[in-house]
């Protein structure tokens, strides 16, 4: 038996040290170090939260299964809730960022408790449902500012000491969070919770008869992601100083799934490639007007017609190795 | 029906089964089965294609739920029961279909399971027992050839620690090397003190390994033959069997 233990350490080493994610992880790094010094600060800014967002939201499609289409309902409450609380009660950033994504993480729990209870179509329409509750709500809500939304928010000293009006200060800060967030769900689907979500991905009533209690592991991965969820919100607040019904509208829900599946669901990395993708098109076509979303819609069906591993899925099949 | 209701001491039932009722969406499956297993037995459920003996364990497993009767575990009625919680009681089921998990490797695959009871299989054992295993240790759940994926669904559910095993149809469409391998694991999981319900086409790799077996047609128990009365009663086997 000695040699199948010493297999076991083997097969152990061999599935916690996917030298090419190492690697692309390295270089994703790198260029986030050499971007600002090329490209204007807040548009990587932009990126880096909606790519956050974006992995949130595939840990729970890519890697449980489930389609949420009312994503938008946790980045938009963690940004109001942020603005709200940086501007009115005066809070810090930091402290800003923690209410706004407790509030997200919170507002995760109730969705959560109540739409795990389906599947499929039914789950993806009581997230919607849930969050065009909360739209009309930051609406209708006076301290949202309805239509305006909460402008001029201030940045702020983070812990008192760092301004964050410094604009490569607040594009180190945005960096950090961003990692921490990617890292912190690379970890979790590597994790033996993120191996047992997996399984109910795959095949749920099996994962049940084993023993588990797959609703908690499924509240518990919806509540991971609409907390980070609520911190791209959050930060993304602080980025451009303003928290809008733009962020808790339906059509953010829609852009997201976009992002996950223009990068390649399930994967660790595509969510982060549909975002600089889907963003970069918005920007750079924005003179176009309403027709980024005709170009959008055209990618969405190219995607789904011709190349549904996404970007990243589909590299990762070229080079037989998963990003 | 008589032969199935067999007066064992409530002390030694493992399990007891009393009409059971089941169906699947408005399709009546089972009629009333009832079948009693004693500690440390090997029962097997044996009978034609859709006689219902899958939906049997599935309904005591929890899978199938729109189910009624008694299913008598350790003092409880499982009827009312989950799947997981029936799991966490120590029942583990191992499907026909395998269900081995597609992205996981072996060794996910055999560190996946929770341990329900105290005693789940360590991973030296389980490669005692399959030494395959082993050697596949990095491989895909899918890439395994059907006979690995079938040591891997045993191995999974050995690894949860739960006693009372219900194994689907192991044997089918296996090399015959492979089933006398499973045939051996099942006498050694019998000798270590598991109880087993294994659900069979094949009668004469049953015979091998069971104490009892039950016959099932349309839904019901209608004859238990104990396995040292097999020789006498070819008849009964023929007319329910056609073997």
């Amino acid at each position: 038996m000695a040699s199948a233990t010493g297999q076991i350490g083997t097969a152990a080493a061999a599935s916690r040290a996917p030298v090419h994610q190492y690697v692309a992880f390295a270089v994703m790094v790198l260029l986030l170090v050499a971007a600002p010094f090329a490209i204007y600060p807040i548009f990587i800014m932009k990126v880096l939260c909606f790519a956050l967002f974006a992995c949130a939201f595939n840990l729970l499609i890519g890697y449980v299964g489930l389609l949420s289409f009312g994503h938008a309902a946790f980045l938009g409450a963690a940004g109001y809730i942020t603005g709200h609380a940086a501007k009115v009660w005066g809070l810090t950033p930091e402290l800003a960022i923690v209410a706004g994504v407790a509030t997200s993480a919170v507002l995760g729990l109730v969705v959560g408790a109540l739409a795990i209870r389906r599947q499929g179509i039914y789950f993806a329409m009581i997230t919607l449902a849930l969050a065009q509750m909360l739209y009309f709500f930051c609406l209708q809500a006076p301290f949202t500012g309805g239509e305006d939304g909460i402008q001029a928010i201030p940045r702020g000293r983070l812990f008192g000491l760092i301004d964050l009006s410094d604009m490569m200060t607040l594009y180190v800060v945005v960096v950090i969070i961003f990692l921490a967030g990617f890292l912190l769900i690379y970890r979790t689907i590597h994790s033996p919770f993120g191996q047992v979500l997996k399984a109910i991905r795959e095949n749920e009533p099996r994962a049940v008869s084993l023993g588990y209690d797959v609703d908690r592991y499924k509240l518990v991965a919806f509540v991971l992601s609409a907390a980070l969820s609520g911190l791209a919100g959050a930060t993304k607040v602080l980025v451009f100083q303003l928290a809008s019904l733009t962020d808790v509208h339906w059509a953010m829900s829609g852009e997201v799934v976009l992002m996950a599946l223009v990068g390649g669901l399930g994967t660790i990395f595509g969510p982060v490639a549909g975002a600089v993708v889907i963003i970069s098109l918005q920007n750079y076509l924005a003179q176009l007007g309403a027709w980024v979303t005709v170009v959008q819609g055209v990618i969405f069906v190219l995607c789904v017609l011709a190349f549904r591993r996404g970007i990243m899925g589909e590299l990762g099949r070229l080079l037989k190795r998963p990003f | 029906m008589a032969a199935a209701a067999s007066p064992i001491p409530s002390a030694q039932r493992a399990l007891e089964v009393r009409d059971l009722h089941a169906w699947y969406g408005e399709s009546h499956v089972l009629h009333g089965m009832a079948f009693d297993v004693r500690e440390g037995e090997v029962v097997t459920l044996l009978g034609r294609n859709g006689a219902g003996k899958t939906t049997t364990l599935k309904s005591i497993m929890g899978i199938v739920r729109q189910r009624q009767g008694e299913i008598l575990f350790g003092g409880q009625n499982l009827v009312s029961l989950s799947s997981n919680k029936i799991a966490r009681m120590g029942i583990a089921l191992c499907p026909e279909e395998r269900a081995i998990f597609a992205s996981l490797n072996v060794r996910e695959n055999l560190l996946l399971p929770p341990e329900v009871r105290e005693g789940g299989m360590r991973l030296e054992t389980i490669f005692e027992l399959f030494p395959n295993l082993a050697e596949r240790l990095a491989s895909q759940g899918t890439k395994l050839s059907g006979g690995e994926q079938q040591m891997l669904a045993i191995a999974r559910i050995l690894r949860t620690g739960a006693r009372f095993l219900l194994l689907d149809e192991p044997t089918e469409g296996l090399a015959p090397v492979i089933v006398q391998q499973i045939g051996r694991t099942i006498r050694r999981l019998k000798s270590e003190g598991f109880t087993i319900v294994l659900v069979e086409q094949n009668f004469r790799f049953a015979a091998t390994v069971a104490d009892r077996h039950f016959i099932v047609e349309h839904g019901q128990v209608v004859d238990m033959i104990p396995n040292d009365e097999i020789g006498h009663r070819q008849d009964t086997l023929h007319e329910y069997l056609g073997v």
